[in-house]
């Protein structure tokens, strides 16, 4: 693992002065990015300013608009109201994960919890004062003691298989040509750089409560600024916090990783569907921890193409998009059997 | 289990000398050399606690019921001057829930179960006139004063954002040292180094008194349950704090004489303290159950009029939950960026712990199974107890799953399933041994309705309270939150309303010990007939100030 890590970012590194250049030369594309994803709401005019914010000294000559803001889809990759079980899963390891609970420990635990309450409510309807009351003296009988010692070593066993498997799972590394992330945790707001696209980092704020509204978005868990992500390729996130430990979690994409200071965490992630996955800090971080949500707009690869390079960004995997869709669509059969 | 010889009539003859001779009213409470004394000064300074704790919890279900912030700014207005911005709210919103946690695993859970219960009835039930070393004794209890002091003080000075450590209760670094100026987070900190002395002294008392005070004949496979879980504890007492110790001690110096134990900046890593911490923190959720299971045996055996089925099954896997209860830290840190073969591992012992846990369960079963059950108010709270640590138990289990853990790690879902073993598992056993031991300490049977009605509001209470925590985690609402997105408002707001259903379970709990001290019947040596064989029944009620001035002989 830990060479691995180290690879990337040594990497990362060489080829960041390229990556630099590319993104000069790339930069006056996007500087009137902004005017295109204004029209779409209030508050993204905020997002769009903050986000062409790089390019600002590049000479306005505009080329590409970045696509709309997508708008979220009520109940998916949200909490629906007075909801009772995990949300609606849009990754291969959030469905073997969901799976894992709902059919396999869900039911185990329901069932453990009704034996237990009817052995408890037989035994204290029986053998209460009036029904009995002479006291039996058996103080030891080793067979069931041995049953009972036995049995839940077994029932572990059989969940510890699958959770061993999952855990494999999500411990893939991200193949090469993954595109990679960098989400940086401050206090109370993230940040996103895009080291493969020459995107230098923006930041994500809370969304206030009448903007959000007004954008249809709901209020906390509804950012300025998304991290955008393609849909359908493998995406690798480098988590940090610059300041204290943040925590960058999407339940809706099984997702979450404390963002420690002085760390470079690494996570794949593989969104199987565009849309917006909503998440919030999950690590306390002081005064706001409540107020630094979380939001990956998921896009179409070409549509994310298209946002890369209205943000000022280089297209440095255009040819790799064109591999990595098989990759991706070997990864998700692979997870499907 | 035993049979027991005691000293009846050597109590009375000497009741009117020295074994009754109480010293005056500030020598016998303030200078304390006897265990019982010191326990029942345990035992107040614990209920105390406990309405603070509790209190602070109600601010917090109060904040909770609706979505948007309803009355923290307020609060911090009160509490800072009107100028209060709305940040020094949401930092206020941090100290209350590090407040809430610190107070009742510290000053409320640990001082009942083991400096109350365990001084109270560890020597008696040994056979042993008191504890080892009655002095020390008294420093453990009066430590806790100035320790709950310092934490109280803590919320008036500056923490950094407002006033007050919002640190959590795992007070993690660096939020804790660079992300919390000002002195409320050191007096936090040595806050836990003193109650932190204060339980390895105790521990220390109780190995010692345990170990070497034992009646003639009373060999450690025949002491008590109770007595069991007690040394357990103390054990795991003695091995964790000093991690504790050095862990905040590196805090400290991080803090304020420019180390960097915890910062990465100069050479050192957050996760360190994580590691530290949860080695402490891990073994600490043992230290609060056990007792709790050692109280839960004696009664369910009591009640049953049985003997405890599988004795020494019980015994040992309380020892071997204590063992394992130390290599399974990390399970707390599972989304800290493990590597996937520590997670494995952490996993996997993690999941062991159910074993022992699960013949708990079953032996407690098996011993009511052929028995002849009185429904006294201990045994309902003891029968509680059962099947809702049973239900915390399995969601446990769940979080076990590093994979799992993925997506409830840091939700409501850990909050349902440490409150349910905590709120639901040792307060139950601290309840259930209040009504077991109340007529004993005190004297006095309590009021058996009242009891009863305690337990059902307070049954209803805290599961309407608790178990939609489970909807709140699973559908992704984060820990630690003053507000939430309005999808969470129905469960949030359910539980709020089952805290007002606790609470009111509380007040008939105070009633009903204020009017039990107060008027109630007079009680017998061994109110509970013959299912009570642990030698504290063999003593009159109250017990004389000295017991055992002839050591019982135990066959």
């Amino acid at each position: 693992m830990k060479k691995v890590k180290s690879l990337v970012l040594a990497g990362l590194l060489a080829f960041a002065p390229a990556l630099a250049l590319n993104g000069q030369v790339l930069a006056q594309d996007n500087a009137v990015a902004a005017a295109p994803a204004a029209d779409n709401a209030a508050a993204p005019a905020e997002s769009a300013a903050n986000a062409a914010a790089p390019a600002a000294e590049a000479a306005p000559v505009a080329k590409v608009a970045a696509p709309p803001r997508m708008k979220p889809t009520e109940g998916i990759g949200m909490p629906r109201p007075g909801e009772v079980t995990l949300q609606e899963q849009f990754s291969p390891t959030g469905h073997t994960a969901r799976w894992l609970h709902d059919v396999l420990l869900l039911p185990l635990i329901t069932i453990i919890s009704i034996f237990v309450l009817a052995l408890m409510l037989y035994v204290m309807v029986r053998y209460r004062r009036s029904a009995n009351p002479v006291p039996s003296k058996t103080s030891h009988n080793t067979l069931i003691e041995v049953v009972w010692t036995v049995l839940p070593v077994v029932i572990l066993l059989v969940v510890a298989v699958p959770s061993i498997g999952l855990l494999a799972d999500q411990y893939k590394p991200a193949p090469k040509d993954a595109l990679t992330v960098k989400v940086t945790g401050y206090q109370w707001y993230w940040g996103y750089e895009y080291p493969d696209n020459a995107i230098p980092e923006y930041v994500s704020n809370l969304l206030p409560e009448d903007k959000a509204k007004a954008n249809g978005e709901p209020y906390l868990l509804a950012p300025d600024n998304r991290l955008v992500l393609p849909a359908g390729r493998p995406v690798k996130l480098i988590i940090t916090g610059a300041d204290v430990i943040h925590a960058f979690a999407v339940p809706s994409l099984w997702l979450k990783m404390d963002a420690v200071p002085g760390r470079l965490n690494e996570k794949s992630v593989f969104i199987e569907k565009p849309g917006v996955y909503y998440g919030q800090c999950s690590e306390l971080c002081g005064a706001r921890h409540g107020f630094m949500p979380i939001a990956i707009e998921a896009l179409p690869p070409e549509q994310f193409d298209q946002w890369v390079l209205s943000q000022g960004g280089s297209l440095k995997g255009a040819t790799k998009t064109a591999q990595a869709a098989p990759a991706a669509a070997a990864v998700v059969a692979d997870k499907k059997i | 289990m035993t049979t027991i010889t005691a000293d009846h009539h050597g109590d009375h003859a000497h009741d009117h000398h020295d074994a009754d001779h109480k010293p005056a009213f500030f020598q016998r409470w303030f200078m304390s050399t006897n265990h019982k004394d010191i326990g029942t000064l345990y035992l107040i300074f614990a209920i105390v606690a406990g309405i603070i704790g509790g209190a602070i919890s109600g601010l917090m279900r109060a904040e909770l019921a609706h979505p948007g912030i309803q009355y923290l700014h307020l609060w911090a207005q009160t509490m800072e001057g009107p100028s209060a911005t709305m940040d020094q709210a949401y930092h206020l919103w941090n100290v209350l829930i590090t407040a809430h946690g610190l107070i009742m695993v510290f000053f409320m859970v640990m001082p009942a179960m083991i400096g109350g219960f365990g001084n109270w009835f560890v020597p008696i039930m040994i056979g042993a006139p008191d504890m080892a070393f009655p002095r020390m004794n008294n420093v453990s209890f009066w430590l806790l004063i100035p320790a709950f002091a310092l934490l109280l003080g803590s919320t008036f000075v500056p923490g950094g954002t407002g006033n007050g450590a919002g640190t959590g209760w795992t007070v993690y670094a660096p939020l804790s040292t660079s992300g919390s100026a000002g002195p409320a987070v050191d007096m936090a900190i040595l806050s836990l180094h003193i109650a932190g002395a204060s339980s390895i002294l105790g521990a220390i008392n109780f190995i010692t008194t345990i170990l070497n005070m034992r009646a003639p004949g009373m060999t450690l496979h025949k002491m008590p349950l109770f007595v069991w879980s007690v040394l357990v504890t103390a054990f795991l007492l003695l091995l964790a704090l000093p991690v504790l110790a050095a862990a905040i001690t590196m805090l400290l110096t991080d803090r304020n004489f420019g180390t960097t134990f915890y910062d990465a900046a100069g050479g050192g890593d957050p996760e360190l303290y994580q590691h530290l911490f949860w080695f402490f923190g891990h073994p600490e959720v043992y230290i609060m159950i056990l007792p709790g299971f050692g109280i839960v045996s004696q009664i369910v055996s009591t009640f049953s009029r049985k003997p405890v089925f599988g004795y020494l099954g019980m015994a040992y896997a309380m020892v071997a939950i204590g063992v394992v209860g130390f290599v399974v830290w990390a399970h707390h840190m599972f989304t800290t960026g493990m590597s996937v073969n520590v997670k494995m591992y952490f996993t996997a012992a993690t999941m062991v712990i159910a074993v022992p846990t699960g013949i708990k369960i079953f032996s407690w079963i098996a011993t009511i199974w052929g028995g002849s059950i009185s429904y006294k108010t201990p045994m309902v709270w003891a029968l509680g107890f059962i099947f809702l640590f049973t239900v915390g138990g399995v969601t446990g289990v769940v979080l076990a799953n590093g994979g799992v853990d993925d997506v409830l790690h840091d939700t409501y879902y850990v909050v349902a399933h440490f409150h349910y073993v905590l709120s639901l598992g040792a307060v139950f056993g601290l309840f259930a041994g209040f009504y077991y031991w109340f007529p004993k300490m005190s004297g006095r049977m309590y009021n058996e309705f009242l009891g009863h009605l305690h337990f059902w509001v307070f049954f209803a209470g805290v599961n309407l309270l608790f178990f939609p925590m489970h909807f709140l985690g699973l559908s992704g609402m984060p820990r630690r939150y003053p507000d939430y997105p309005a999808a969470f408002e129905k469960w949030n707001s359910v539980a709020t309303n089952g805290y007002m259903i606790m609470a009111a379970g509380m007040v008939i709990f105070f009633i009903n010990l204020i009017w039990s001290l107060a008027a109630g019947k007079k009680a017998e040596g061994n109110p509970w007939g013959e299912g009570a064989t642990t030698l504290e029944w063999t003593l009159p009620s109250p017990p004389p100030f000295h017991q055992f001035e002839t050591l019982p002989v135990v066959d």
